[in-house]
């Protein structure tokens, strides 16, 4: 089996991960009697989710260059204010309410000041030589501070009907047609890269895989994305809401066209798109080499070259900006804006990046690891929620978890992977 | 390349080199030279400044006085950068590769080759690891694995391997044997042999006579910051060298290549001969 996995060069660590999902899927799906996988059940954990998977795949980025950041909930809660306080307050000034350019430009003012954030602590890690761990402890305090000082502590909302959607719901999905087209897409993608990769290898003569492993891959990982599409396209809209949907159309209302179905939620798209693009950063990009050789060996790196400090502060920024877009679509979620929103963001961040894998001595950690970790995370947490276990049984087990996973990880990794120890 | 016809100008001459820290002479007046095809030792003790005179040379630290010629030519090395621009590639003790890379990885980095789009070429740059790799270790087999996975061994061939791509003709090796073992000190032993065929300039660093005596033609040996000698290693034994790393003592029969530095010296003797060594004192 094993020999097979690697003939495959698949990730042993990525196979693990998923068995742990799937029996955490499973035993929660026969514990609640059925209640855990359903496309509704499953609609909602994608959403639920999405904000702590998009800080995820920057957090991996921070952890590989031997650094941490704990400021990204505080981050995330004054972000969201900001961005409130531009769409209700200030946009208003010169726009309609509910402008279609609101939420593009709270977006990207949420972005720029998220970059920004983030940078002013990559400079005092990178440049000040201050230790990540307490710059960004201190920005924890500083942010989640400020947060409350944009608007001495009222909530802000009702924030803009386009923003919202960010937030998934019920009106935030792209519903069934374009779910199908970009199950589609990414089929066609997912192929179109496998064929490019082994034509490049063999354009040089490299080792190539067996064929019908090249075959397996691709179609478990097209399967894959049919199956949670189908999934998401199987969660039909309340029949109130559908109702209302129809009567905005000006539809017929009758029984068929009741069935709609949700889609695919905006804020998952939002995680793939962010996915997506920083797998690519990180494979394909120099950018993304130097992260990792920093981690790996920080004075190969410097010796090589490479300008580690402006690096970090570039890291530190990319975080802050993931941070503005998991601080948009957790306020959109709750439709207003909170101070309070992101408290202990940081822990369920760091923790779903290491049960992905990342090591926290740096160098070694993988942006879908992450993702299958704050699924992991997030699995545990709502299916205890469904069996009604009560909030501190759920901490204390979602505790042992994270100590368990990063013990396996090591113990294995020890085992298996390293033939030198 | 200059290998035939030997007209023997050398490839790097580091002159007059002066540098201290907080009031210590760590490198006090040397001068040493490298010719291309040649291999020289520069011995010394732990804190004899062998490390220290080699980091000018490498652009990490930067000479209070005193020059460096390439090529005949003055050169300013201020920085690593500056040093490759000039064709002097440093491998370090530490060996200074990422080690969750792998050995393409390792040997562009910095330097990475990529597409029309910008995005990396890894192909084109594994093809290339491919070729170095195989003229300098027809053995090296495991292209995609992390080099943490490699040998000491054949980490110095990736090491070297990186120097090679970027047309180093002076490579300068800080401990090149230090936690090697006798089968792989064997194969770097090798690896400098074929190297020094090609017309490079190798600089060997140690504090252990035994690692570089036999892959040297010539050694400078320096003590408490100053050269006490350049000998060329045919005219010397293994107890002549320990002496003059010891006691900074120059043999008896090769007194007239004393350096300044050397206890017994009689002074920088403008009569000596114009020996490739007898440079110092200028």
């Amino acid at each position: 089996m094993l020999r097979l996995l690697s003939k495959m060069e698949v990730d042993r660590r990525l196979v693990g991960l998923a068995v742990v999902l799937l029996i955490i899927w499973v035993g929660f799906d026969i514990a609640s009697g059925g209640r855990f996988i359903t496309p509704r059940n499953i609609f909602n954990l994608s959403v639920q989710t999405a904000s702590v998977a998009v800080m995820a795949c920057g957090m991996v980025l921070i952890i590989v260059t031997r650094h941490i950041d704990l400021s990204v909930g505080a981050v995330l809660g004054v972000l969201a204010m900001i961005m409130g306080i531009v769409q209700t307050d200030f946009l208003p000034q010169f726009l309609d309410y509910n402008h279609p350019l609101t939420w593009v430009l709270t977006l990207a003012v949420g972005i720029v000041i998220g970059a920004a954030i983030g940078g002013i602590q990559g400079v005092a890690v990178g440049y000040l030589g201050v230790p990540a761990f307490i710059v960004t402890l201190g920005g924890l305090l500083v942010w989640r501070g400020a947060a409350w000082w944009v608007t001495q502590g009222r909530t802000v909302a009702p924030l803009d009907q386009n923003f919202i959607l960010l937030g998934g719901g019920i009106e935030g999905t792209i519903g069934a047609t374009w779910s199908w087209i970009v199950a589609l897409l990414a089929i066609l993608a997912i192929a179109y890269a496998a064929i490019m990769e082994r034509r490049r290898r063999l354009s040089f003569e490299f080792p190539v895989k067996p064929v019908w492993a090249e075959y397996t891959n691709t179609i478990i990982k097209a399967g894959l994305v049919l199956v949670v599409i189908t999934t998401l396209n199987a969660y039909h809209l309340p029949t109130r809401a559908a109702e209302r949907l129809l009567e905005n159309k000006g539809i017929p209302v009758t029984p068929e066209n009741l069935e709609i179905a949700h889609g695919i939620p905006i804020p998952l798209l939002i995680v793939a798109l962010v996915a997506i693009i920083l797998t690519i950063v990180v494979k394909r990009t120099r950018f993304g080499r130097y992260v990792f050789a920093i981690g790996g060996n920080p004075q190969a790196a410097e010796l090589a070259g490479i300008n580690v400090k402006r690096m970090t502060v570039a890291v530190f920024a990319l975080m802050g900006v993931l941070c503005a877009i998991s601080a948009a679509i957790s306020s959109a979620r709750l439709q207003s804006a909170g101070n309070d929103l992101g408290t202990l963001d940081e822990l369920r961040v760091i923790a779903a990046v290491v049960i992905g894998g990342t090591s926290l001595a740096g160098g070694l950690g993988t942006i879908y690891g992450a993702l299958i970790g704050a699924l992991v995370m997030q699995s545990l947490q709502s299916g205890m929620a469904l069996l009604g276990v009560d909030t501190s049984l759920q901490s204390i087990v979602i505790g042992l978890v994270l100590v368990l996973a990063v013990f396996s990880d090591k113990y294995f990794h020890r085992r298996y992977s390293d033939p030198s120890a | 390349m200059t290998d035939t016809n030997i007209t023997k100008d050398p490839l790097v001459e580091m002159r007059d080199i002066h540098i201290s820290f907080g009031g210590v002479k760590a490198v006090d007046g040397v001068s040493i030279d490298l010719y291309p095809g040649e291999v020289v030792g520069v011995l010394g003790h732990n804190g004899a400044g062998k490390s220290t005179l080699i980091k000018i040379l490498s652009g990490a630290y930067q000479a209070d006085s005193g020059q460096i010629i390439v090529d005949g030519k003055e050169a300013k090395i201020e920085n690593a950068r500056d040093a490759r621009d000039n064709n002097i590639e440093t491998i370090y003790q530490n060996l200074a590769l990422a080690d969750n890379l792998d050995a393409a990885q390792n040997l562009f980095l910095g330097r990475e080759l990529t597409d029309k789009f910008g995005f990396l070429n890894e192909a084109a740059m594994e093809h290339k690891a491919r070729e170095v790799l195989h003229r300098l270790n027809p053995n090296f087999k495991k292209f995609t694995s992390p080099v943490s996975a490699l040998s000491g061994g054949q980490r110095q061939s990736v090491a070297i391997a990186r120097a090679l791509l970027f047309e180093a003709r002076v490579l300068i090796m800080d401990e090149p044997c230090a936690a090697l073992g006798v089968h792989e000190t064997k194969m770097v032993g090798e690896l400098i042999d074929q190297l020094k065929r090609d017309g490079l300039g190798i600089l060997l660093i140690s504090h252990d006579l035994h690692d570089v005596f036999d892959l040297s033609d010539r050694l400078h040996v320096m003590k408490n910051g100053k050269l006490v000698g350049s000998v060329r290693t045919e005219d010397v034994t293994h107890d002549d060298v320990l002496g003059m790393i010891i006691l900074g003592k120059m043999p008896e029969h090769l007194m007239h290549l004393a350096g300044p530095g050397a206890t017994n010296a009689p002074g920088s003797s403008p009569d000596a001969p114009s020996s490739q060594a007898s440079e110092i004192g200028k």
